[in-house]
């Protein structure tokens, strides 16, 4: 098995600082981890390794220092890491992202699946996973929580839903997208903290990737971020107490009382 | 404080810390709640490698030395005390096998035991021999290419967990001290048993329990060096060994330091945090400057140990005596700056406490320590003229 797993680095999440003026992230000094649910998809494809044997590559888009996020990946056993990177790339949204993932691992070459988090924790889309799949034209899942049986083709899985969960079966290769709850990742071993010190990332730009110059970064981006701001506060706020029938019935009361519910 | 470690250093160093915070922690107080081994921590611990840290490359360890597995014990003692001995246990059984084994030996067991793959256990005392290892009863007789073993082992940490087993016995009672012999039991051996698990004050995550020999046959190419060397292979296991003893102290007043310090900022009374008050500052004061100055020992020793040195019996116990003493004062102080809140099962601190006494205890009571010490002095003393 050959698998691929996406990861994007992202400041760490219990550091997160908002410029007052701004209104942007605060990132001079934030230490920056991999993204937690990409953990889960690393270790995945890591378990499936362990039992079908195979490699995992990791691939990220990124400015170069996200090189530091695929050694951290190779010292929890990834076998190789490929760095996607230009300046021609900065700015992108999760159509050119997506974009620019696809054509990276086209130039990875043949895998039978994919794996992403279900989302990061800094954009919040949950885009990018089913963008690449949609680009390079293969089924996907997304929020898978188990992965059932693989073999003969095919891969079985559950998508874990608001009231349960779906069982699904689609062909290989697919690309998965995962949650939290599929696993509980490994630490890094001492091996693989020392391969890490020493193992050679590819880096490749627009040109390597044979990529459409005008389909990367902000160009090639079909969004265009205006403004980020927090969400007003309301100043005006309302408690209802009493036992949970109460609190329904009063509820019901004003959301009639203002016409919001007939 | 910077003790300049190595790149490599530093890795054992994060590794062992991520275990301690992200696996160890959540459920340190259940383990110890159950008396439950920690199976699967010590797979997470085999799986980081850590296992080998201080067996050589050639037998597919890291290639470290008392320095490298001090600095992975101390952070998993940070966490649980019960966890870092199962661990370190094992590191002592391989130690006769490291120190002495012959080339078949060592080939054998220490990739298993450097993977993790296999757990390790050392088996000196018995109910009629502790601190005074003369009084083993367990013999060894040699019949044909076989020594057949009888006796009873007890208090042996990693007892029934453990595949492999160093184990002292005598093969000549008239002789005494020279006339024991370290030989490698492997669990499923013929005649070999396990007795009654022990239940302890604490490290209750531990395994400590009875090594029972009834006409247990071994092939003879099992024996460690040679008949009669058994005493030397202990003595020296030991020396290596108990900076690694002085380590846990080290992380275990740590932990307990760490505690008591986040509790005092949050804690108010009066109307202030008590670490406002002077009467609790003094305390975390000298709980952390006797902390350090164990680090400090302990690593002192475990570098003398590392760097070639011929006789380190005097540092290791030193290390392991100073630090021992350290953990059980720290640990009992953080119990009162919490006052009645760490005297509950809710918080570490407590386990933490009843934890440390056993550092005072094993691998050599601290007054065996202290009489190692002694006459470490009187040797040097005498040499001098």
């Amino acid at each position: 098995m050959h698998i691929i797993v996406c990861i994007k680095q992202v400041p760490d999440t219990k550091q997160v600082r908002l410029d007052e003026k701004t209104h942007t992230l605060i990132r001079e000094g934030v230490e920056s981890i991999i993204n937690p649910y990409d953990m889960y998809a690393l270790e995945e494809g890591l378990r499936i390794k362990d039992r079908f044997g195979g490699k995992v590559t990791v691939c990220t888009m990124g400015p170069p220092q996200a090189e530091s996020s695929l050694r951290e990946a190779i010292s929890y056993g990834a076998d190789e890491a490929v760095l996607l990177s230009d300046r021609a790339f900065a700015g992108a949204d999760t159509w050119a992202t997506s974009y620019t993932l696809a054509k990276g691992i086209e130039k990875i070459g043949p895998f039978d699946l994919i794996l992403c988090g279900k989302q990061a924790v800094d954009g919040d889309t949950a885009q990018v996973g089913p963008g690449i799949a949609e680009r390079l034209a293969i089924p996907y899942v997304t929020w898978v929580r188990k992965i059932e049986e693989i073999g003969d083709g095919l891969i079985r899985v559950q998508r874990l839903m608001d009231d349960g969960y779906d069982r699904l079966e689609t062909t290989l290769p697919a690309l998965l997208t995962v949650v939290k709850e599929i696993n509980e990742p490994r630490v890094p071993s001492l091996k693989g903290k020392m391969r890490a010190k020493s193992q050679k990332i590819g880096v490749y730009g627009t040109k390597e990737l044979e990529a459409d110059p005008e389909r990367v970064g902000l160009q090639g981006s079909a969004t265009q971020v205006i403004k980020v701001f927090p969400p007003p506060r309301l100043k005006e706020r309302e408690w209802i107490e009493g036992t949970p029938v109460e609190q329904v019935g009063q509820l019901l009361g004003k959301l009639t009382k203002l016409k919001l519910i007939i | 404080m910077n003790y300049f470690l190595s790149e490599e250093q530093q890795m054992i160093k994060e590794i062992a810390q991520k275990i301690a915070d992200e696996k160890i922690k959540p459920v340190r107080a259940e383990l110890d709640e159950k008396e439950e081994f920690p199976r699967d921590l010590l797979k997470v611990i085999a799986q980081s490698d850590l296992f080998g840290v201080c067996i050589p490359q050639e037998y597919g360890g890291f290639g470290g030395g008392s320095f490298e597995n001090c600095l992975a014990v101390e952070e998993l003692s940070r966490a649980c005390l019960g966890v870092s001995t199962s661990f370190a246990a094992s590191g002592l059984g391989a130690y006769p096998i490291l120190l002495y084994g012959n080339e078949e030996q060592k080939k054998t067991y220490l990739p298993e035991i450097a993977s993790g793959r296999k757990l390790a256990a050392f088996a000196l005392t018995e109910s009629t021999a502790g601190s005074d290892a003369g009084g083993i009863m367990t013999s060894a007789e040699l019949k044909g290419n076989e020594y057949v073993l009888n006796g009873t082992k007890q208090w042996i940490t990693n007892a029934g967990e453990a595949d492999i087993y160093s184990v002292i016995a005598m093969t000549d009672r008239n002789k005494g001290a020279r006339g024991a012999s370290a030989f490698i039991v492997e669990k499923g051996d013929p005649g070999f048993n396990f007795g009654k698990k022990e239940s302890k004050m604490g490290i209750r995550a531990s395994a400590t329990g009875e090594l029972i020999f009834n006409q247990c046959r071994i092939p003879k190419d099992r024996i460690i060096a040679r008949e009669g060397m058994g005493f030397i292979v202990a003595m020296k296991t030991f020396d290596q060994s108990r900076p690694g003893v002085g380590a846990q102290a080290v992380g275990l007043a740590q932990g307990a330091l760490d505690e008591a310090v986040s509790f005092a900022r949050t804690r108010i009374q009066f109307g202030k945090p008590i670490i406002t008050f002077q009467a609790v500052q003094h305390m975390l004061a000298d709980m952390a400057t006797l902390t350090e100055a164990a680090r400090a020992l302990v690593y002192a020793a475990a570098r003398f140990v590392d760097s070639g040195a011929k006789d380190f019996s005097k540092a290791s116990a030193m290390a392991k005596v100073f630090a021992s003493d350290a953990a059980m004062k720290v640990t009992t102080d953080a119990v009162q700056v919490l006052g009645g809140t760490g005297y509950m099962r809710d918080y570490p601190v407590e386990k933490m406490m009843r934890d440390a006494k056993i550092l005072q205890i094993y691998e050599g009571t601290n007054q065996v320590q202290r009489n190692i010490i002694g006459q470490e002095l009187n040797k040097e003393g005498g040499r001098k003229k």
